[in-house]
């Protein structure tokens, strides 16, 4: 019987007894659960990250402007800018995690990982990551192993899913699936990419789902952009040692129950946060059909 | 115990933005619906309700309706373009909105399609994560997800017929996965949902079709194939 994800700790556990690495039991998960062979799963983690690396490259080369004009070539204009805040590293990063979010709003092609919502996350840290490192494809499709090992724990234990859990379940657990990767991908202890991973929940906690007009471009593209920092800066906390203090599978219970005391305004539903804003209100009005025939309400129900 | 999740829900499905209930869940109703009406349409009359009825627009679902009465897969890089393939194949479509539909799913859509002489009313609900239900069928109240092989069948409203057919599946060594008959009335047609976890010979379709109290056999294989 394969391991089945209920925690962090059992998968831990799997690897210290049995000397696998970490994405061997998700490796035989799949195998066993879906009945798939390991050359389909191989093809098609190969084919995810072809696609997530053509939406980074979409994303820096096309035009991305949505019919709403909240995006309006963001990634481009990071790529292009003559001001480095930082480093060209991160600058890098930055714009190819927007890039990939802009073509999922842009109506372009995409890897949902977990979610639509977070589809930047992991191209943008992947690519990124690989490019600095001279990391094989093998080596970054074991990491996206990694990464929904991570997911299928969180989807247990918490939600992935904005409408259920608040923004926090989708770029949060995004960005924990990524850091987690990272980690792996540089060779770090299996300790190490769980501390990544709860360090990346305590950075990403509370955030709610408040898009404006309830499309997902403001602020769900930024927010891309910010989980990937935040997924590199874990790892780096995480790679050298920090202590998480809380374990993983305590995080991801406070991401849980954080979401589920979340109000229902915060959820997916564009009533409260940013998409309560006056100006959020204002592009409403251009943005939505207004042509509606309403049914009365139903009497004596 | 629910079903596991597969770790291609983690890291996938591979889609066509912006959102998995407003795309890729818009896409597959359509595919599904014209698998029912066993055509690409020339006419179409879309109706989204509830929250899909002020949001359509602005998450491109108009496309992506479009795109999958095309028969484009939820993937397909030309769903932004769908108007244009449209326009060059000859399909004619409207768009219709309905607020307040309260027994309605707040995701719902109903198409109107027509081919030829044939014209089917399919009512659809996007359940989040592109996971669908057809819950309509020209009027008889189903539950399809039609991501496994359905039959709906139409057949004299007489006993034994569901465990005939039912019968009739398992020689081909079908195994049913969920199974609804709905019917307008007493003694009337009815109509039969069932949903498969594998494919149906063309033998075993031809001889129910041979069948005098059977009327109608429509098989639609998973949608996304």
């Amino acid at each position: 019987m394969s391991l089945l994800f209920n925690d962090f700790k059992s998968w831990e556990k799997h690897c210290a007894e049995t000397g696998e690495l970490l994405y061997q039991p998700v490796l035989a998960y799949e195998i066993e659960q879906k009945d798939r062979t390991e050359e389909f799963i191989w093809e098609n983690i190969a084919r995810a990250y072809d696609v997530m690396k053509d939406a980074v490259h979409t994303g820096l080369t096309e035009d991305m402007r949505s019919r709403s004009s909240m995006v309006n070539n963001g990634a481009k204009k990071v790529a292009s800018s003559p001001v480095t805040v930082l480093s060209p590293e991160f600058k890098m990063l930055v714009s190819r995690a927007l890039g990939a979010k802009e073509v999922n709003s842009c109506m372009g092609r995409v890897v949902a990982a977990p979610t639509a919502g977070a589809s930047g996350i992991l191209p943008g840290t992947l690519t990124t990551l690989q490019e600095l490192h001279g990391l094989s494809d093998r080596s970054i499709h074991e990491g996206l192993l990694v990464a929904a090992g991570i997911a299928l724990i969180i989807e247990q234990n918490a939600s992935l899913a904005g409408a259920v859990g608040g923004c926090q379940a989708e770029t949060g657990s995004a960005a924990a699936m990524a850091a987690g990767a990272i980690v792996y991908c540089l060779g770090g202890s299996v300790d190490e990419v769980f501390t990544a991973v709860a360090i990346t929940i305590q950075c990403m906690l509370g955030l709610v789902c408040d898009p404006v007009a309830g499309l997902v471009e403001v602020p769900c593209i930024v927010r891309n952009a910010s989980a990937a920092a935040i997924a590199f800066s874990s790892a780096q906390l995480a790679i050298a040692g920090v202590n998480a203090v809380i374990p993983v599978d305590q995080c991801v219970a406070a991401l849980g129950e954080v979401g589920e005391s979340m109000e229902r305004k915060y959820k997916e539903t564009a009533e409260g946060g940013l998409a309560n804003t006056p100006r959020a209100r204002e592009i409403e009005n251009f943005v939505l059909v207004q042509d509606v025939e309403i049914l009365p309400d139903e009497e004596g129900s | 115990m629910a079903e596991k999740s597969s770790v291609f829900d983690m890291i996938g499905p591979v889609m066509i933005g912006p959102s998995s209930s407003h795309t890729a869940g818009v896409v597959r109703i359509a595919r599904a619906a014209i698998r029912v009406l066993g055509a690409v349409p020339q006419e179409a009359i879309i109706t989204f309700y509830n929250s899909f009825a002020r949001t359509y627009e602005g998450h491109g679902s108009d496309r992506a309706i479009i795109a999958g009465l095309l028969d484009f897969k939820t993937d397909d890089k030309r769903i932004k373009e769908a108007f244009d393939f449209a326009r060059e194949r000859g399909l004619k479509y409207t768009f219709k909105s309905v607020g307040n539909a309260s027994t309605m799913h707040p995701n719902t859509i109903k198409l109107n399609l027509k081919a030829d002489n044939r014209e089917v009313e399919v009512v659809g609900q996007s359940r989040g994560g592109g996971v669908i239900s057809i819950v309509e069928v020209d009027g008889f109240s189903s539950n399809f997800s039609a991501t496994l092989h359905t039959l709906i069948i139409d057949a004299d409203d007489k006993k034994g017929s569901i465990a005939f057919i039912a019968s009739v599946l398992a020689h081909d060594e079908c195994n049913i996965a969920t199974m609804s008959v709905s019917r307008k009335g007493r003694n009337e047609l009815a109509r039969q949902f069932i949903e498969m976890d594998s494919g149906v010979k063309p033998v075993t379709l031809e001889y129910m079709k041979q069948l005098s109290w059977i009327k109608q056999v429509i098989y639609i294989p998973n949608i996304d194939l």
